[in-house]
């Protein structure tokens, strides 16, 4: 039976196994939307493109599984740009549906046109214009490969609208074939038996584990490799969650606002184990002072994330999941790793010396300010860690790495690459959609909530009940706190007062408003909104709008040069 | 150091897009560049030709991999090839000199291929340095028109014993 476009791309959707899709309806889509009206998929109506694709980011980044946007032509994908960077800086698994303008119309400025494959060429891992009804199925399949294989990232697919009505019979292909996409998942064994040789050889290693870790879901064999042979670990800021933040060979987060520790540990190890990780400047500060006397192993699927910025002494290209697998089975007899661990033993104590030296801390006064930090333990607290917490970008994401700690996978959600502000609230509901029955926090800073507000409307809409923490200082916090370090404190507009009640404006949508301003109303407030299960919950804490983020490491310096509180 | 890079990459809109873009976005310089259809039209062979060390050079060629559309990707460097453009040289002329002209031409192998009253176009293959040679040659006469390709290249049979 012949179908029209807008059926069989819904169709190929739900034999792809999506069960959500976020998304805003304009000219160019109503023949999918005219589809979706007897509901043969959820649908999560948002309030802005922007909000459906970090919405899809958290789903992804929260399950696993890629994230489903559509959305219009012309403004409604251009809006969808700031969130398909987002993903694609993190390598989050997503496939974003455009409409376009009927291909007769292409290349003539019709009305709302934009040439969307163009713009985002460089943001997307791969993209496709549809010509022809009759090759969508088979690049609906591609996408949906090409976003959740190898290195994963997000695909856009723009889909003119006299496709979506012209008609035809289909059938959604099994398989994708693409002849220049073949990624390597298996490590060259020789190259592991070399690093395996090499790790048993040292005596001052760490385990430096990235966001790859996430994605490839090797949080087991990470942390199975790091018991095995005794190393002590770092993650990055994606990396958290990905081995678990309670356990004793945990040093914490490395880089510019890592501890003491772990930049420490960096800087004097003989033997840095890199495993999805990238070496971002974030990471590294000064990049030809960083880890000077390590030998580097590089574990990741992406060839080229290996040797971009620093040089590495032995190469794993391949998913880490079976590159760690891979060595846990090189491990030798027993006796000798014992052996090999008690080398470590002067290492280790070096590490704790390290850790009593300089910990994470902040002085909450009982009469005093509310201290953001203060605010995140207790979230920790009341949880027990047992939530999926989002962050927004500045000082709020710092904190939030640093006072609350991640046991597992998939827990922690935020936008390391391209540090997006407004991304943790609809990355929030994104994962409350795909886990209705897990607690999500959401820890905002004022400046950042407000850069997606409407979607309070989406979440009150389908009764998530999404906790919001919003670290409110008043203040562009991060920003102001380096105008505080090196620019003199000349606070150039960073003061963001003018600010809404965020308790009323909280109720005007519909959802639950509360406010702390003072120490004592922190925890009663939490317990408040944990309770609240219906709709969605605002916590307004009124924090000290002069805390800074520390450790500190300035923007090229080496990691050891850290300003400690 | 000077790479030529032969890419093979579907034959599909927007795929030289896709190339150009990755240079630029990252920062790497095309010197030139030549795209045509391969025998199978469904793959086209473009030509690369570019510079960095030898991390660059690493980066471009991983990079290259990484995209899609590419299918192969090719360094010519330290391997033995041969490497040819073309160039049309009009050449001012009269009757004095044309002589001399025709002679550059023959000992280079080049061609006319077109004529007036005050000038002759020349077309010439080679690599790089006889296109240099001819240029250098035939300028003191005036150039009035210079259009080359970009260079393509062919990897040499290994030689049997
Ligand atoms: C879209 C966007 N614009 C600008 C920035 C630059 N920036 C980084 S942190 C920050 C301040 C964020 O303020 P707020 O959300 O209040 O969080 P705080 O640092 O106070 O916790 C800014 C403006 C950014 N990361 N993203």
């Amino acid at each position: 039976m012949k179908k029209n476009g807008a059926q069989t791309f819904i169709e190929c959707l739900i034999k792809e196994g999506v069960d959500t899709v976020f998304g805003f309806p304009g000219g160019a889509v109503l023949p999918i939307y005219d589809v979706l009206y007897d509901e043969p998929l959820r649908h999560i109506l948002v309030r802005h493109e922007q909000g459906a694709v970090h919405m899809a980011d958290g789903y992804a980044r929260a399950t696993g599984r890629p994230g489903v946007v559509i959305v219009t032509s012309g403004p409604g994908a251009t809006n969808t740009v700031t969130g398909i960077a987002t993903a694609y800086m993190d390598s989050i698994p997503m496939v974003v549906f455009t409409g376009q303008v009927p291909t007769a119309l292409i290349g003539n400025d019709a009305f709302q046109e934009a040439d969307i494959v163009g713009i985002t060429r460089p943001c997307t891992k791969h993209n496709y214009l549809v010509k022809d009804i009759k090759d969508l199925p088979r690049i609906i399949k591609e996408a949906f490969y090409i976003a959740t294989t190898g290195r994963p990232g997000p695909v856009l697919v723009d889909m003119p609208k006299d496709v979506l009505m012209a008609s035809a019979e289909y059938k959604y292909p099994e398989k994708a074939h693409i002849e220049g996409y073949n990624p390597t998942y298996k490590g060259h064994p020789g190259q592991i038996k070399k690093a395996m040789d090499f790790i048993l050889s040292c005596k001052r290693p760490v385990i430096y584990a990235g966001g790859g870790i996430v994605l490839a879901n090797a949080a087991e064999e990470l942390c199975a490799l790091a018991v095995k042979l005794n190393i002590p670990v770092t993650t990055t800021l994606m990396g958290l969650g990905g081995f678990p933040g309670t356990h004793p060979l945990f040093m914490g987060m490395l880089g510019m606002h890592g501890t003491f520790t772990a930049n420490m540990a960096v800087m004097n190890t003989d033997c840095l184990i890199a495993v999805g990780a990238r070496f971002d400047d974030r990471v590294t500060g000064k990049i030809d002072e960083f880890a000077p006397y390590a030998g580097v192993v590089h574990v990741d699927i992406d060839p080229t994330s290996i040797s971009k910025n620093i040089r590495v002494d032995i190469p794993i290209v391949g998913d880490v999941k079976a590159v760690l697998k891979d060595m846990l089975k090189h491990l030798g007899a027993a006796a000798s790793l014992r052996e090999h661990k008690k080398g470590l033993d002067e290492w280790h104590k070096q590490v704790d010396a390290w850790t009593n030296a300089h910990r994470l801390s902040y002085k909450q006064e009982a009469k005093g300010k509310i201290k953001p930090q203060f605010v995140i333990e207790k979230l920790y607290e009341a949880t027990k860690g047992r939530a999926v917490v989002t962050t927004e970008v500045g000082q709020n994401q710092m904190w939030a790495a640093q006072f609350f700690k991640y046991d597992k996978p998939r827990t922690f959600i935020t936008s390391g690459g391209l540090g997006t502000m407004g991304f943790g609230f609809p990355a929030a509901i994104g994962a409350q959609v795909a886990l209705p029955d897990a607690t999500v926090i959401g820890i905002a800073g004022d400046g950042s909530l407000q850069m997606n507000i409407q979607e309070l409307a989406t979440a009150v809409q389908y009764k998530l009940p999404i906790k919001i923490a919003i670290l409110n200082n008043m203040v562009l916090g991060m920003v102001r706190q380096w105008q505080e370090f090196f620019y003199d404190k000349r606070y150039s507009h960073t003061c963001v007062s003018v600010a809404p009640d965020f308790v009323k404006l909280a109720e005007a949508y519909g959802a639950a408003g509360l406010r702390a301003k003072t120490p004592d109303e922190v925890v009663p407030v939490i317990k408040e909104a944990m309770a609240i299960k219906d709709r969605p919950v605002i916590m307004d804490f009124k924090v000290d709008p002069f805390e800074d983020v520390y450790p500190m490491v300035p923007a090229g310096q080496p990691l050891n040069k850290m300003l400690l509180v | 150091m000077r790479h030529t890079i032969s890419v093979l990459v579907t034959n599909e809109f927007g795929v030289l897009s896709r190339i150009s873009g990755l240079f630029s976005g990252r920062g790497f310089n095309i010197e030139s560049l030549s795209v045509a259809e391969t025998l199978d039209p469904a793959v086209s062979r473009m030509t690369i030709v570019t510079r960095g060390d030898d991390k660059v050079i690493e980066q471009i060629n991983k990079q290259l991999n990484k995209l899609i559309s590419v299918i192969k990707v090719h360094d010519f460097t330290g391997e033995e090839h041969i490497e040819r453009e073309l160039a049309m040289i009009k050449v001012s002329s009269n009757q004095e000199n044309r002589a001399e002209i025709l002679s550059i031409v023959d000992i280079f192998r080049a061609k006319v291929v077109d004529v007036s009253p005050r000038s002759y176009t020349i077309e010439v293959t080679g690599d790089e340095e006889k296109l240099r040679a001819i240029t250098e040659l035939l300028r003191p006469f005036g150039i009035k028109e210079y259009v080359s390709t970009g260079r393509i290249a062919m990897a040499r049979t290994p030689k049997q014993r």
